[in-house]
C-alpha cells in the first residue's frame, strides 16, 4: 500500500521508541550510576522513590524496541541480535537485578537491604555499560553474509565499544543528577546541582571523543560529514558543524541551570545533549539500519504485516504518550524529607 | 558444534520462559483477585476487604515485578538465540507480539504505578480504575502471546515468499488459529486456579495459626469458590484442548497418552514407562478403550500410535508422557480438594476443619506445577518442529557459538537461583505475616501499598498542594 514509506515509517517510529527509552530509563539508571555517591540509606530510599512509580513504564520502550524491531525488520533483528549476543544478555541479567531491587530492598532486612542496594546499583551500571557496548558494537557495523551473522562472539569488544560504554554511563548518569534535581529538595537537591555540573562536563568529553571515533569507524562516515585524511569538504561540513556547536552551549546551560538552581531545566537540557548526540548518529549512520549492510527496506517485514502493525500504532501511541504522561503528571511532587522507609 | 548451541538454546529457552511463566501464572490471577477484592471494599466498605487488597497488593507487587524482568529477557531470545526462526516468521507472530507491547505491556507497566504507589493519591475510584486496567493488560497480554504460541502449535493462514521466508495470507486466520480458543481459556483458567490454590494454601496457613481470622476467613471462601467451579470447569476445557491437539498434532496426543500401535480401543495410561528406542511403553496399566472413547468420543475409534509417525518425526515421549500426568493428577487433586471444600462449607464446619486447611497448604504449588507440565507437554510435544509441521527447531536455531550460549545460560541459573529464592523468601515471609486484621482507624494504619516510599511521595504532594 504505502511501499518503500512503510518500512521507513517504522524505522523512524522504532528510532523514536529507543531514544524515548534512553531518556526515560535513562535516568532510572543515572539514578542507579549516582547510588554509591548518595549520603547515607536515608538519601537511597529517597533517589529510589524518585523514579519507582514510573521505571517500569519507561522499561517497556526497551520491550516496544526489541519486539518493534523483530515485528517491523525481522531480518535486521536476525542479523544483530547473535551478533550482540554477550553484551544484550548481559543487560538483561543486570536489567533483572536492578528491576527486582526496587521491591526486594524493601523487604530485605540488615544484610539483604544491603545486597539489593549493591544489586540495584551494580544492575544500573552494568546495564548502562552493556547497552553502551551493544550501541557501540552496532555503529561500528557487524560481520553479515546473506543476512546472517558470520561474525565471532566478542566481535564487539573493541576500544570503541568501550569507549562508547564508558560514555553512556556518564550520560546516563547525568540524566539521573538532572532528574533528582528535579524531584528532590534540601541537601540531595544540593548535591545533585554539584553532580550535573562535574557529569555535564564528562558527558561532554564523552561525546567528544565519542564523535572523533565514530569518523574513523568507517570512511563512509567520514565522507558524510565531509571530511577525509587530507580535506574538509566544507559546504558539507558547514551544514552538519551547528550540531556539535549546540552540544556545547547546551552544556553551557546545563551547567549555568546547575548554578541558577533551576529545577526542570537541567533534565531537560541533558535530554537535549542526548538528541543531538542521536542526530548525529543518524546522520553518520543513515541509510542503515544494520550499519552498512542493509536497510530498512531490505531488512523489512511482509507489506501486510508492517500495514497491520501501523494501524495498531497510530491509536495506540499517542494512547500510550496519554496515560504515561498522566501517570507522570500525577507522580510530579517532589520527593519530601521524611521518605524515609518504616 | 552446531548440535551444542542447538541444544543449550533449547535448554536455555526452556528454563527462562519455565522461570517466567511461574510468575504471569501467579499475577493474571491475583489480579482480577485484587480488581475483586477492592470493588467489594468500594461497595460494602468492609474493611476486611481493604486488609486483603492491602495485605495482596504487596505480593503482588513482588511477583509482578519478578514476571517484568524474565519476561524482558524473553523478548530478545527469539533474536539472540532463535534467529533463523524470527527471520522465517517475522512477518507473521512479529505483529502479534507488536501488539502485545502496545495494548498490554504499556497499559500494566503504567497503571501499576498507580496502583502501587497512589492509594491515597488518587481517589479511590481511579484506583479502582488503575487496578481492573491492570488485571484486564495481563489478559489482553495473554491473548496475544497465546495467539503466537498457538500459531505456531497450529499454522495456517501463510504463505513463503519468494525469499523463502513465511507472510501471512490472512491475518485473521493467523490470530485465530484452530488452538488459540481452548489454548487460551486454558492458560487463564490454569492462572485463576494457580493464585486460588495460593490463596487458599496462605489463608488456611494463617487460620492453622490463628492469625487475622476475619481476613483469613474471607479469602478462603473466596478461593474454595474458585477452586470449586473452576477446577472442573478446566477438566472439561482441558478435554477440549486434547481433541484439538488430536486433530492438529496426533504424534503429540500419541506420544502424551503413551501409543505406539494404530488401533482402535486405545487404552488410557495410569501409568507407564515409555521408552523411546525400544518403542513402546513398559509397565503399562490402563483402562483400555478408555483413550479412544475420551479423545474421540468412540472406544473403537481408530487412533494413531507413535508408530505412524517416521521416528524423526516424533517428539520426545517419555517427557510429553510423564508431564502430561502431572497436570493431569494436579488438576484431578484440585478438583478433590474443590468438592471437599464445597461438603465442609456446606455444612459449616469449613473454619474448622484444620486437616482440610493443611491439605491446601500442602496444594499451594500445585498450581504452579499443573502449569509447568503443561507446557512442557504442550511444546515438548510439538517437537521436533518449532513451527508445527512446517519449520523443525533444528533448523531454527542462531549461528551463535555454543560458548557463548552455554555462558548466558549458567549466568541465568545463577541469577534465577538468586532472585527466585530471594523473591520466594519475601512472599513467603509476608504470607507468614499474614493481613493486618484492623483495629485501629484505616486512615492513619493503611500503608501504602507495594513499598513503603509511597507514604513520602504522598506527603509531599500534600505538602506542594
Ligand atoms: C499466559 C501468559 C503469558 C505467557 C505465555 C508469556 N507471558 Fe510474558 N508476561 C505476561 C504473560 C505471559 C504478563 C501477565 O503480562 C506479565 C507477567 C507478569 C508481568 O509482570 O506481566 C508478562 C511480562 C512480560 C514482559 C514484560 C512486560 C513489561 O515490561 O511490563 C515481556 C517483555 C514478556 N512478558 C514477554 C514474553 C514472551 C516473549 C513470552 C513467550 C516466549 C512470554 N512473555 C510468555
Ligand atoms: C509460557 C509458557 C511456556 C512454556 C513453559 C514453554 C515451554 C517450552 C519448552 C519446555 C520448550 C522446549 C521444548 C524442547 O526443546 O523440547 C519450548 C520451546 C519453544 N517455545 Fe515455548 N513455552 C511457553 C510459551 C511459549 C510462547 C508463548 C512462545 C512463542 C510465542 C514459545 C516459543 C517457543 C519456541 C520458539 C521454542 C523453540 C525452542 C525450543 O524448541 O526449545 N513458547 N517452550
Ligand atoms: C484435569 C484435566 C486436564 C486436562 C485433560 C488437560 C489437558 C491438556 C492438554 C491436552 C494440553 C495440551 C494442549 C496442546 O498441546 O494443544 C494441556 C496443556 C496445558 N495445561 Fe492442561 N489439562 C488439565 C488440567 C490442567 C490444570 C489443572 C492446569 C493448571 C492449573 C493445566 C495447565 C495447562 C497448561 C498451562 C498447558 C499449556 C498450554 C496449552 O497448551 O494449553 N492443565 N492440558
Amino acid at each position: 500500500m504505502f511501499g518503500i514509506e512503510l518500512s521507513m515509517i517504522w524505522a523512524v517510529l522504532i528510532a523514536v521508541a529507543v531514544f524515548l527509552y534512553v531518556a526515560l530509563d535513562g535516568f532510572d539508571l543515572g539514578v542507579g550510576i549516582l547510588f554509591p555517591f548518595a549520603k547515607d540509606s536515608h538519601e537511597r530510599d529517597k533517589m529510589q522513590a524518585a523514579i519507582a512509580p514510573v521505571w517500569d513504564g519507561n522499561e517497556t520502550w526497551l520491550v516496544l524496541g526489541g519486539g518493534g524491531l523483530f515485528a517491523a525488520f525481522p531480518k535486521a533483528y536476525a542479523a544483530l541480535m547473535p551478533a550482540l549476543y554477550l553484551p544484550i544478555f548481559l543487560m538483561l541479567l543486570a536489567l533483572i537485578f536492578r528491576g527486582v531491587a526496587f521491591e526486594f530492598r524493601h523487604h530485605g532486612r540488615k544484610t539483604g537491604k544491603k545486597w539489593w542496594t549493591v544489586a540495584f546499583s551494580g544492575g544500573s551500571i552494568v546495564a548502562a555499560a552493556a547497552q553502551g557496548l551493544v550501541l557501540g558494537g552496532f555503529i561500528q557495523g557487524v560481520n553479515v553474509v546473506d543476512g546472517e551473522f558470520v561474525g565471532g562472539p566478542l566481535d564487539w569488544l573493541t576500544p570503541f565499544s568501550l569507549l562508547v560504554a564508558a560514555s553512556l554511563v556518564a550520560g546516563y548518569a547525568l540524566l539521573g543528577a538532572a532528574w533528582i534535581i528535579f524531584k528532590t529538595e534540601g541537601e540531595l537537591f544540593e548535591r545533585a546541582r554539584g553532580w550535573v555540573k562535574r557529569l555535564a562536563l564528562l558527558s561532554a568529553l564523552g561525546m567528544g571523543a565519542v564523535s572523533l571515533a565514530t569518523l574513523s569507524v568507517d570512511p563512509r562516515i567520514t565522507e558524510r560529514w565531509g571530511l577525509t585524511m587530507t580535506s574538509i569538504d566544507w559546504p558539507v561540513f558547514i551544514q552538519l558543524a551547528p550540531l556539535p556547536i549546540v552540544a556545547g552551549v547546551l552544556c553551557f546551560m546545563l551547567w549555568r541551570g546547575a548554578d541558577l538552581r533551576r529545577h526542570s531545566a537541567p533534565y531537560l537540557y541533558a535530554v537535549g545533549l542526548f538528541v543531538v548526540g542521536y542526530i548525529g548518529l543518524a546522520i553518520s549512520l543513515w541509510p542503515y539500519i544494520v550499519p552498512f549492510t542493509m536497510t530498512p527496506a531490505e531488512a523489512a517485514a511482509a507489506d501486510n504485516a508492517l500495514s497491520l502493525l501501523l494501524w495498531g500504532a497510530l491509536p495506540m501511541l499517542p494512547i500510550i504518550l496519554g496515560y504515561t504522561a498522566y501517570v507522570y503528571w500525577l507522580f510530579r511532587a517532589k520527593v519530601s524529607d521524611e521518605a524515609s522507609y518504616h | 558444534m552446531e548440535f551444542d548451541a542447538l541444544l543449550l538454546s533449547r535448554l536455555q529457552f526452556a528454563f527462562t520462559i519455565g522461570f517466567h511463566i511461574i510468575f504471569p501464572a501467579f499475577t493474571i490471577g491475583l489480579a482480577s483477585f485484587l480488581a475483586v477484592l477492592e470493588g467489594l471494599w468500594l461497595a460494602t466498605k468492609k474493611t476486611v476487604f481493604r486488609n486483603l487488597y492491602l495485605f495482596w497488593v504487596k505480593i503482588f507487587a513482588l511477583s509482578f515485578g519478578m514476571g517484568v524482568v524474565s519476561g524482558v529477557v524473553m523478548s530478545y531470545q527469539f533474536g539472540t538465540n532463535w534467529s533463523v526462526f524470527s527471520s522465517q516468521v517475522g512477518s507473521v507472530i512479529g505483529p502479534l507480539l507488536g501488539y502485545e507491547v502496545l495494548t498490554a505491556f504499556f497499559l500494566e507497566a503504567s497503571f501499576l504505578g498507580i496502583m502501587l504507589f497512589g492509594w491515597k493519591k488518587v481517589g479511590p475510584r481511579l484506583h479502582f480504575f488503575s487496578t481492573c486496567t491492570v488485571a484486564v493488560g495481563t489478559l489482553i497480554s495473554s491473548f496475544w502471546i497465546l495467539a503466537a504460541n498457538s500459531w505456531m502449535q497450529t499454522p495456517q493462514g501463510f504463505e513463503f515468499a519468494q525469499d523463502g521466508t513465511m507472510v501471512a495470507t490472512n491475518f485473521a486466520e493467523v490470530i485465530f488459529n484452530p488452538s488459540l480458543p481452548s489454548r487460551l481459556t486454558h492458560m487463564v483458567l490454569a492462572a485463576f486456579l494457580t493464585t486460588a490454590m495460593v490463596v487458599a494454601g496462605a489463608s488456611a496457613f494463617a487460620l492453622l495459626v490463628k492469625k487475622a481470622q476475619p481476613e483469613s476467613r474471607t479469602a478462603l471462601r473466596m478461593a474454595v469458590l474458585m477452586m470449586a467451579i473452576v477446577a472442573p470447569l478446566q477438566l472439561v476445557v482441558g478435554h477440549e484442548s486434547g481433541k484439538v491437539a488430536h486433530e492438529y498434532q496426533p504424534a503429540k496426543v500419541a506420544a502424551m497418552e503413551g501409543w505406539w500401535e494404530t488401533q482402535s480401543q486405545q487404552p488410557t495410561l495410569l501409568f507407564g514407562w515409555p521408552d523411546q528406542d525400544a518403542e513402546e511403553t513398559h509397565l503399562a496399566i490402563g483402562i483400555p478403550g478408555f483413550g479412544s472413547w475420551f479423545v474421540a468420543g468412540d472406544a473403537n475409534a481408530e487412533l494413531k500410535g507413535l508408530k505412524a509417525f517416521a521416528p524423526e518425526d516424533r517428539p520426545p515421549v517419555w517427557i510429553t508422557f510423564w508431564a502430561f500426568r502431572v497436570m493431569v493428577g494436579m488438576g484431578l487433586a484440585m478438583v478433590g480438594l474443590g468438592i471437599w471444600g464445597a461438603i465442609v462449607w456446606a455444612t459449616r464446619r469449613l473454619d474448622r476443619a484444620t486437616l482440610y486447611h493443611r491439605a491446601l497448604v500442602l496444594a499451594a504449588p500445585s498450581g504452579f506445577i499443573a502449569v509447568l507440565a503443561g507446557w512442557i507437554a504442550a511444546e515438548v510435544g510439538r517437537q521436533p518442529y518449532v513451527v508445527y509441521g512446517v519449520l523443525r527447531t533444528e533448523d531454527a536455531v542462531s549461528p551463535v557459538e555454543a560458548g557463548a550460549v552455554a555462558t548466558s545460560l549458567i549466568f541465568f541459573m545463577i541469577v534465577y537461583a538468586i532472585v527466585f529464592s530471594a523473591g520466594a523468601l519475601y512472599i513467603l515471609r509476608l504470607m507468614a505475616n499474614g493481613p493486618d486484621s484492623d483495629e485501629s482507624p484505616p486512615k492513619e494504619t493503611s500503608e501504602p501499598p507495594g513499598s513503603p516510599l509511597g507514604t513520602g511521595v504522598k506527603s509531599a504532594a500534600a505538602k506542594e498542594a
